[in-house]
């Protein structure tokens, strides 16, 4: 490492790494600079002139988020010609900005306005007119109100840089600069509201939470998005037990502050009118809202009389519910009902990825490896559609890192902005894709690979022989679409195979093989809709459903019993890249349990011992029973992210491939729960045509 | 959308004399170049100059908007520019202006009837050593007095 370079700030000595920015230095040895501007992995702005600082011998004020340290610099960040300046800025910016802070959604948590209160800008020499522009909604996502707007760039940034969308740009020039969409008077982008939750201040707004709230009225809950699997923290604004709010601002969880539509505003399916919150019953032939009581018991009366009569069981599990229900599920259909007729819906061949990389270490990539590696392999997989943190730490990477993407797919990605190079192949050829790139992949250092649903059973076991072939480190993601897929699989939703890949002796029906028997006596499905793809082939099954809606499985069942959605339950999720997080309770919807609860209530009815079912002692036994996952608890307790280690030796199965599809959502569409976010329906209606890379 | 092979000829030597990669440093350039043959910079042309240089169209608008010698409609076939910054203005190049909108008839950033005259009020043209100095398409007129933008306006009109 190059020598430190040593200077003072504020009178006190800092050390620094040469090319490190005055204002950062600051910031490390505590000391605040403010800036409306500059913003920590975009590029250099230099526009507010409110980070402006004293330096000795440097005859006029520098603007810190420019000024790289020098050996002996002497700055000065609160002196009174800088605080003198910051105040005049400060009166500049706001000769046209409306004093609306009383109504204003950032009122509370506006940059500008503590900046104001900090330096007391009281006073304007300022009589003309205010220049006033009528507020524009671009898109049902991003409303834009130009006089709150103090042009310091950072939208455009994250959206061209941060996002690779590029969809807003500035226009005009002096008081009538303003920012523009992409598209005249409307946005196509990814809707991802990142522009929103960058300004310093009301300019953009949201949809959702535009004048519904203060901000300190909220609570703040951080918890797991509950969509695809590529797990970004989400912090939920919680008002009246209404969720009002998804953002990470505090920069916790292993997204940093990224989050796409889904995670920003897709929990508006929480309070969706259609969300059941009664048990429901077929009598007559109609369901019907029954008590609690009565369906737990018609559910667990029917449940032991199959039983006791050796009757065949199949069993859904889901890719959204947590470990904990996952877990207990396989348990009470393995332990409990005595079947092993257990399967979800699988997205990618997790399994033999893990067996192909048995007793190996550091094989596994994380979240954070997809910001770090130097170069990554990206194999029939639309990163920027399906996998959008994934997407944007790539992209970081190549922008901080330089690092080399390669991609493999049958369309055009937005990896292509960037990508060393790019293979366009027909679906099932991509391995010859891969091959054509050995002369290249052969002269990195280290390599991430990851792939889609597209490589799956030999296909998988061809791809890890290529990379040892290449003689270098490589580690892996094996891409999956929801956001406990992972979980699913570790669990042991599968009929072959139990928690942590441990092969069972009587390997069960598939998820196929049960709707297809039509001897099936009971399926019972948890938070998964199998019927949207399959059709019930046993017609006097009696079908049970846990769910939030009244899916097409739902509607077909006997008894539907209403399921808390993930952001109103404890637990953890295990996201694509087997990093296990927790998840916490932000709000409640009256009439609904926890997918544990109605289990473990189910189990009490029915007088099984499948021990105690709370979520604390259920990750206990996750802990001790499933390889890999004897993760530190700390690290889990305080809401990060623990990696879990599943590979500890082969997994004897009988790899199914023809079971492993991929759902391709996109950015607005997530299986059947997308469709109950009106945020998300609301953008697939807007007209004109979303973004395409 | 295509252009005249001489424009096609000099905009490909246009965007050759930049470093490969920064090719975008054309764009001004080949805004000007292009607004000339098309009359004006139209929602197709933003959407061919963004084509051509690889950038989003909305940093075409940017840059179209931003400088006032782009023109989002026709201007007339002399189009006439009156500098008011400091040096012109202190030789009265606000009378000169108001002058000029009386001689043509004009207003800042009108079209005569008849498309051949439209008149600007600019921004510094860099000509501030002969102030007050105008603009008549690519040409520059200097220390120009009321008395003397009438001969050129004359001078114009006989032309046609």
């Amino acid at each position: 490492m190059a020598d430190l370079v040593t200077l003072t700030i504020n009178g006190k000595t800092v050390q620094a790494p040469p090319g490190t920015l005055v204002i950062d230095a600051a910031k490390r040895a505590g000391i605040e600079i403010p800036a409306f501007c500059y913003y920590e992995g975009f590029s250099l702005q230099a526009a507010c002139r409110m980070c402006l600082v004293e330096v000795e011998k440097m005859p006029k004020l520098q603007a810190s988020c420019t000024l790289p340290v020098a050996e002996g610099m002497v700055v000065k960040t609160e002196s009174d010609p800088v605080v003198k300046a910051r105040k005049s800025t400060l009166e500049f910016l706001l000769t046209n900005h409306p004093l609306d802070c009383p109504v204003c959604d950032k009122g509370g948590e506006c940059e500008l306005q503590d900046m104001v209160f900090r330096y007391g800008a009281a006073e304007s020499r300022f009589t003309e007119i205010k220049h006033h522009v009528d507020e524009k909604q671009w898109s049902p996502i991003v409303f834009y109100d130009a006089p709150r707007c103090i042009l310091c760039y950072r939208c455009i940034r994250v959206c061209s840089e941060g996002m690779g969308v590029g969809a807003l740009g500035i226009v005009n020039r002096g008081v009538y600069s303003e920012i523009a969409p992409s598209h005249g008077d409307h946005l196509e982008c990814d809707e991802c509201g990142a522009c929103i939750d960058i300004c310093p201040v009301g300019a953009l707004t949201s949809g959702t939470y535009r004048y519904q709230t203060r901000p300190w009225e909220m609570k703040h809950v951080g918890t797991i998005c509950t969509f695809c699997s590529n797990g970004c923290k989400t912090t939920l604004g919680v008002r009246n037990e209404k969720i009002v709010r998804g953002n990470n601002r505090d920069k916790s969880g292993i997204n940093g502050e990224f989050l796409c539509i889904k995670g920003r505003f897709a929990f508006d399916f929480q309070d969706h009118p259609e969300r059941l919150t009664s048990p429901l019953m077929r009598i007559d032939g109609k369901l019907q809202e029954v008590s609690w009581a009565k369906a737990l018991e018609a559910v667990a009366k029917k449940f032991a009389e199959v039983k006791a009569r050796n009757g065949k069981f199949g069993i859904v599990g889901s890719t959204k519910t947590t470990n904990e229900e996952n877990f207990f599920l396989q348990k009470f259909a393995r332990q409990g009902l005595g079947t092993n007729n257990i399967d979800h819906h699988r997205s990618g061949d997790v399994v033999t990825l893990m067996d192909a990389l048995a007793g190996r270490t550091n094989a596994l990539a994380t979240v954070e490896d997809c910001y770090q590696m130097k170069a990554a392999l990206v194999v029939g997989a639309d990163l920027a559609q399906e996998h959008p943190l994934l997407a944007y730490q790539l992209r970081a990477n190549f922008r901080h890192h330089n690092a080399r993407v390669y991609t493999v797919t049958r369309g055009p990605v937005r990896e292509d902005q960037y990508s060393v190079s790019r293979v366009r192949t027909e679906p099932g050829k991509e391995l010859e894709g891969v091959e054509s790139l050995r002369p290249m992949l052969s002269q990195e250092p280290e390599l991430l690979i990851l792939f889609g649903s597209s490589i799956k059973g030999e296909d998988v076991r061809r791809l890890v022989a290529f990379a040892d072939s290449l003689n270098i480190p490589v580690k892996y993601i094996c891409l999956v679409d929801y956001s406990n897929s992972r979980g699913a699989v570790d669990m042991g939703l599968l009929p072959d195979l139990g928690p942590g890949y441990q092969p069972v002796d009587n390997p069960g029906l598939t998820l196929p093989e049960m709707m297809a028997a039509t001897d099936l006596d009971v399926l019972w499905v948890v938070g998964a809709n199998p019927l949207a793809r399959y059709s019930l082939a046993a017609a006097n099954a009696f079908v049970v459903v846990q769910e939030m809606f009244l899916t097409e499985t739902a509607q077909r069942a006997d008894v539907v019993l209403p399921a808390a959605s993930a952001y109103e339950k404890n637990g953890t999720v295990t996201n694509v890249t087997g990093q296990c997080q927790k998840l916490t309770a932000a709000a409640k919807t009256m009439g609904t349990k926890p997918d544990l609860e109605i289990m473990g209530l189910l189990a009490k009815e029915m007088k099984l011992n499948l021990g105690i079912w709370t979520v604390q002692s259920v990750f206990e036994q996750i802990r001790t029973q499933v390889r890999g996952y004897n993760i530190p608890l700390p690290v889990v307790a305080t809401g990060q992210a623990a990696q879990t280690s599943p590979l500890n030796g082969r997994i004897p199965v009988i790899s199914r491939p023809d079971l492993i599809q991929s759902a391709s959502n996109t950015l607005f569409t997530s299986g059947s729960l997308g469709r109950y976010s009106k945020k998300l329906t609301s953008v697939l209606e807007y007209p004109g045509e979303l973004y395409r890379p | 959308m295509t252009f005249s092979p001489e424009l096609e000829k000099k905009l490909a030597k246009l965007i050759a004399s930049y470093p490969p990669g920064k090719e975008k440093s054309a764009l001004v350039p080949m805004l000007m170049f292009t607004q000339d043959e098309v009359g004006c910079i139209t929602p197709e042309l933003v959407q061919e100059v963004a084509k051509r240089l690889n950038i989003p169209p909305v940093q075409v608008d940017e840059v179209v908007s931003y400088y006032s010698m782009l023109h989002r409609k026709p201007m007339g076939k002399y189009h006439i520019q009156i500098c008011t910054n400091i040096s012109c203005l202190l030789w009265d190049a606000d009378k000169l202006f108001e002058h000029a909108c009386q001689k043509l008839g004009l207003g800042h950033k009108q079209v005569s009837a008849d498309g051949q005259f439209s008149l600007e009020e600019v921004e510094c043209i860099g000509a501030c050593s002969w102030a007050p100095a105008i603009q008549v398409n690519y040409d520059f007129h200097h220390h120009v007095t009321p008395e003397k933008f009438d001969q050129i306006i004359d001078s114009l009109k006989k032309v046609q």
